[in-house]
Formats: C-alpha cells, structure tokens, sequence
C-alpha cells in the first residue's frame, strides 16, 4: 500500500498543522488544563477560519454542505487536529463542526426539516442513547429501555447510562426495544429532550472531567410513530453502522496524541540530564523511544489502511476494528512511556501528558472495548460460528 | 454519589480559609439563610486551589456571603456544571453572584 499523501492531502495536513499550532495551541495556554470549551468570541472566530479553509462540518456529507473529503483525508485530519492538550475528545474544541449524528442523513424528510437541518445550522444540539446499565458493547441483547405502542405513539421507559451532552441537547437518538430479544426487536426513536418523562438524572463523574457523561430516565415518554428513525426493528442496524464508521477516525485521533506525546519525548530526554549525561544517552530511555516510533508507525499503518478500504469501497469492519483496537492500547503504552521519560513532571497538570494519560485510559473501553474488537474481527475471521 | 453537596456549611472567615486545603475542586458560597449566592471551582491555574479561591472569595466580599463550603475533587469541571444545574433545577435561576453565565446553555439536569 502507497502512504504517500496527495498534494491536496498535503496541503490540508498543512493547513491543519499550523491551525493547531498557530491558533488552538496558544489560546489552550491560557485555559484550564482540563477545558473542553472556548471563549464564545474565540470560537466565533476560529469557526470562521475553518469555513475559510473549507474544512466546517469535516463529518456532514458534500450534499449538505460538508467538505468532499474522503475518509483517508479525514484520518489525516483526525491525526492533526489532536495535537493538543484537548485533542483525544475537543480536537480544536469542535472548531471544525463538532461531531453529528450521522444517522440523521438516513432521515425522513419531514425528520430532516424538524431534526437535521436545524443541528447543521448548529441551532440544536443532539445525543445519541444507546448504553445503558445492562451494558453498552452488546447493544442487541442489553437494551432494556422498552418502547410500547399506544395508537399513533410510542411509551418508552428506561434508563440510559454513559451519555454524553444529553443534559445540553435538544433531541437525542434513543434506542429501546419494540419486539423479541436479539438484533430485530430494537428501534431508534427520535426524542425531544423537553417532552414530559424526559429527565437526566445526574452527571457521571469519570476520568475526563471535561466531556463528561450524563444518565437518562425515561418515564413513560410518548413519542410519535413518525419520530422513529429508519424502520421499526432497524435500530439495531442504525447503532452498528456508527460504531463501525467511528472507529477509524477515533483510532486516528489516538494516533495524533501518540505522536505529539513521542514529540515531546524526543525533544525533552537530550535536554534533560542525570547522573552527569543526558537522558537521550541511557539505554532504558532509548528503548521506550524506539518501542514509541515502531507503535506510532503500525497505528499509522493500520489507521490509513482501513481508512482506504473504506474509501475503495471495499468491507472494511474488520480492519476499523484492528485499527480501534491496536490505536487504543498502543497509545496508551506510549503516552504512558513519554510519563516515565518526563518524570514528575510527566504526571504533573504543567504538561498535558497527565490528560492524555487519564482520557487514553478511557479511549481503551469507549466506542468498544478492546475485547469487544477482538470479539468483532474474530466473528469476521471465524464467519458465524461464535455467534 | 450524592449529586446534591450536603456538608456542613462553614463561617467565610480568614482563619477557615487558611485552613483549607491546595486541592482542586468545588465550593459553595452562602448568605446568613443558607441561600446560595455563588458556585464556583478551583481549577488547575490556581497556584493553592481551594485555599486560593475561598480567600480570595473573602477578599472580593462578595455579596451576602457569609459561609462556605467546599469539595476536593479532579473532577471540578463536571462537579460544578452538575452543582449549577442542580441549582437551576431548584430554584429557576442561577446563584446572584455567578454572572456571566447563559442559563440556557448549560444543561438541565432533573436530580430525583
């Protein structure tokens, strides 16, 4: 496989390179070590500046004004636009239009009208609730929150766990079962976050203090037939497609904190001296230098490979979730390698090696545990049988 | 984990101030009617965390404060956007001292 960038490639890693260094990086000096969010005026600005770079909306498709990027472009994207302190889950604190909900493409078209349209224009904010306390890496067999036809409305109960911005959102995707257990029986309804029965109960307090998580209770919540999102039973289908299409660029966002984190190694162990020589001269440094270059170059690989399988067209599951898997632990072993060349100084708020250390941990059971890959690609080796 | 802080409120005074420790995290700020007029954090900028800005609160005299208290937590940023919408939830609106703030943008929590 040829890694070589193209020339537009090129100039658009450029471009973000130095729009992480010339603008996010500076201003992220004077924030808190664990922000997630700028100064209204400063991200006023800096959204303009991405539209001038025609790069707003990286995830919106060309036909609803996004960029016409494909997905080894947007990997190369995802790499640069985490080089920051709160790069592995704000890469440029969404200057670039923040994550959609990209199942709402699939929507009908008076969804689109009521839902879609208004969350491009950024004038609604979503969620997307699909785990809960039974679980959230087995969607198909854990979802408990029930949906049950009453005329012309569906009554949903439940509770939904580990959900991200749901006590900001306008609406939210909520998944719930309509029929039997298994893959079939769940349906995702479209719920509007101020309808009676609606209620997010608290914040769940995690590693990441920024971005944190929220839990739902459904209490006999009536929502419109017409609010379900694809076909009753085909909720199943609209989660899976997610979870396969976002495992790339989160796998390259890992990536993108590995490098900056081995950046910073690499400049500071030939400055930093013991025992009357510098680090860089020590064997033990050396060797955690070397194993940092050769798991960046494997994610590298394992990243753009799938990315361009994705692009050819080609079925691309099992390489998303290699790529997931190997992003997630390899990165963490780096991160946690350039802690020990840092010293005290590695698990001090001065550096953001401690933020990326606590959010890398998290980035090993978010969006699929690391088992749960394993699970997937040796389903996909395998065919059916540990099904 | 109680989502509502019930600790004891303390008298807002140089002496427990001092007291308290350089962690990060939350604190509270009462008038004489245990009323809340201010939520705040002790972020990572500050060089003695809660001890930092709860002398500080003293020096600023802000309004109708008369009794803290606080949390340690690496947490603050989710704690104290929970303690604010936890407020709001409670009485429609935010503690009079914290300005600045869009009540509509920051969330809506319903604790039971």
């Amino acid at each position: 496989m040829d890694l070589s960038l193209s020339d537009e490639q090129r100039i658009i890693v450029d471009m973000v390179r130095r729009y992480v260094r010339d603008e996010i990086i500076p201003l992220e000096a004077n924030l808190d070590p664990d922000a997630d969010e700028l100064p209204t005026e400063d991200m006023a600005r800096l959204t303009a500046l991405t539209r001038d770079m025609g790069l707003y909306g990286l995830d919106t498709p060309p036909e609803y004004g996004g960029p016409d990027i494909d997905v080894v472009t947007r990997s190369l994207i995802a790499i640069e636009a985490s080089q920051h302190r709160a790069g592995l889950y704000v890469p440029c604190y969404t200057t670039f239009g923040g994550a959609r909900q990209a199942q709402m493409f699939e929507a009908t078209d008076a969804q689109k009208e009521r839902y879609l349209y208004p969350m491009l224009r950024g004038e609604l904010r979503t969620f997307f609730g699909l785990s809960e306390p039974s679980g959230g890496s087995d969607p198909a067999r854990a979802i408990q929150t029930r949906a049950i036809r009453e005329g012309d409305e569906w009554v949903l109960n439940g509770t939904k766990l580990w959900i991200s911005g749901a006590d900001r959102a306008d609406y939210g995707l909520v998944f719930a079962r309509t029929g039997a257990p298994g893959r079939g029986g769940v349906t995702c309804f479209i719920v509007e976050t101020q309808w009676t029965g609606f209620d997010v109960t608290r914040v769940v307090h995690t590693l990441r203090s920024a971005k944190y998580a929220t839990e739902i209770h459904l209490d006999n919540v009536r929502v419109p037939h017409g609010n379900i999102l694809g076909k009753e039973g085909g909720g199943f289908a609209i989660a899976n497609d997610r979870l396969s299409r976002q495992r790339i660029p989160y796998a390259a966002e890992c990536l993108g904190v590995a490098i900056k984190a081995h950046e910073m190694a690499l400049e500071y162990v030939p400055q930093r001296e013991t025992f009357g020589a510098p680090l860089s001269t020590r064997q033990g440094i050396q060797w955690m230098l070397v194993e940092n270059e050769i798991d960046i170059r494997s994610m590298r690989w394992l990243v753009l490979d799938a990315a361009a399988r994705a692009d050819r067209g080609e079925p691309f599951r099992t390489e998303s979730a290699i790529a997931k898997l190997q992003c997630a632990e390899l990165s963490f072993k780096v991160v946690d390698r350039c802690m020990q060349m840092h010293g005290g100084l590695g698990v001090a708020k001065d550096l953001p090696l401690e933020r990326w250390f606590r959010e890398m941990r998290i980035r090993r059971i978010g969006e699929g545990p690391s088992e749960v890959q394993k699970h997937v690609i040796a389903r996909d080796l395998l065919g059916a049988a540990l099904r | 984990m109680a989502t509502r802080m019930v600790k004891p409120w303390l008298a807002l005074n140089r002496e427990n101030a001092l007291r308290l420790p350089g962690h990060l995290g939350i604190f509270q700020l009462a008038n004489d009617a245990g009323e809340i007029v201010y939520i705040g954090c002790a972020d990572a900028r500050t060089r003695f965390g809660l001890r930092e800005v709860v002398t500080q609160a003293l020096d600023e005299d802000i309004a109708g404060a008369s009794q803290f208290r606080t949390e340690s937590t690496m947490a603050y940023h989710s704690r104290v956007r929970e303690l604010l919408q936890i407020h709001l939830h409670d009485h429609g609106i935010l503690p009079g001292t914290n300005t600045g703030l869009d009540a509509s943008r920051l969330g809506r929590i319903r604790p039971g």
